[in-house]
């Protein structure tokens, strides 16, 4: 069960919230994927002021390799366009490696094919960059709903 | 009017200045919000982030337009990170500016990108020297004591 424990978004279970809930909650976690420093900057602070546990990767690959050592993550947020390994490339060979994440496109583009093509690799959703804090809110509530 | 309430007063008319002449839009405003006690300096940190990144991508486009065949695309690549980067932090003229050098891009009109290069430095440099200033009434109202004015 998804609860709010002081203003923090965290995930506990529903078996012993009666007993002992602070052992069995944990806060969320992200990945921000992005090869701008900016845009991991301000989309990491974004999602902490939420409470939200915060990772970055650079580019697709970085990202993989993450899942790839044994990290979990409850939403991933992908940027499009990326060196080494772009966000659909990417986002393509998470699910294909199973991983059942929220993933959310980031881009800077807003044309719908554009989107539609990102759409098409897997995401939950997708988002005209820079996100900002009602962007930011909407995703959480889908992930809340996600995670229930 | 004491000190403290005059830098107040001075910052309020200054920051309203700056999003009423366009310099920043409601982006610059969501970053202010997200700064707090345990980032107590998140907005100088990002705007520093900004100004290296612009400052390097202008000097880029610079040389990509002197050669004696430009490359379009690249010029445009660049031109794409600038306006991606300018909207994160809410940069509105330097971003407006990007949109329109982008369609000159895409005409692959040299002296268009060349009047938007010159456009695109001048505006990079005003945002750069308002912020200091913003920031600088900052650092007075701290140092006086006072708390930094919230716009809504």
């Amino acid at each position: 069960m998804v609860v709010y424990l002081a203003g923090k978004m965290v995930i506990g279970s529903s078996k012993k919230v009666v007993a002992d809930p602070i052992e069995e909650v944990r806060r969320i976690c992200a990945l921000v994927v992005d090869d701008d420093p900016l845009v991991r900057r301000i989309h990491g602070m974004l999602l902490a002021r939420y409470g939200l546990e915060t990772e970055a990767a650079e580019n697709g690959k970085e990202a993989i390799d993450l899942f790839l050592s044994g990290k979990t993550f409850d939403l991933v947020l992908m940027d499009m366009e990326m060196p080494v390994m772009d966000g659909l490339q990417a986002t393509q060979r998470l699910r294909g490696m199973g991983v059942s994440s929220m993933i959310v496109g980031v881009t800077a583009r807003g044309l719908e094919a554009e989107k539609e093509a990102f759409m098409a690799t897997g995401l939950d959703a997708c988002c005209v960059k820079p996100l900002n804090a009602e962007a930011v809110i909407s995703v959480l509530d889908e992930l809340a709903k996600k995670l229930l | 009017m004491d000190v403290v309430k005059q830098l107040q007063r001075q910052f309020i008319d200054f920051s309203t200045s700056l999003y009423r002449e366009g310099f920043v839009d409601d982006q610059f405003a969501q970053l202010q919000k997200l700064q707090d006690e345990s980032n107590p300096d998140f907005v100088v940190e990002v705007v520093s982030l900004f100004f290296d990144d612009s400052e390097k991508l202008v000097k880029n486009l610079a040389v990509a337009l002197e050669q004696q065949v430009v490359d379009y695309k690249q010029v445009d690549a660049n031109v794409h990170q600038l306006k991606g980067s300018s909207s994160s932090i809410g940069a509105k003229r330097v971003k407006d500016v990007c949109v329109a050098f982008r369609s000159f891009c895409e005409a692959e009109n040299h002296e268009g990108c060349l009047r938007c290069l010159h456009q695109v430095s001048h505006e990079n440099s005003l945002l750069k020297n308002k912020l200091q200033t913003l920031f600088r009434l900052e650092q007075q109202i701290l140092a006086a004591g006072g708390t930094v004015p919230v716009l809504e």
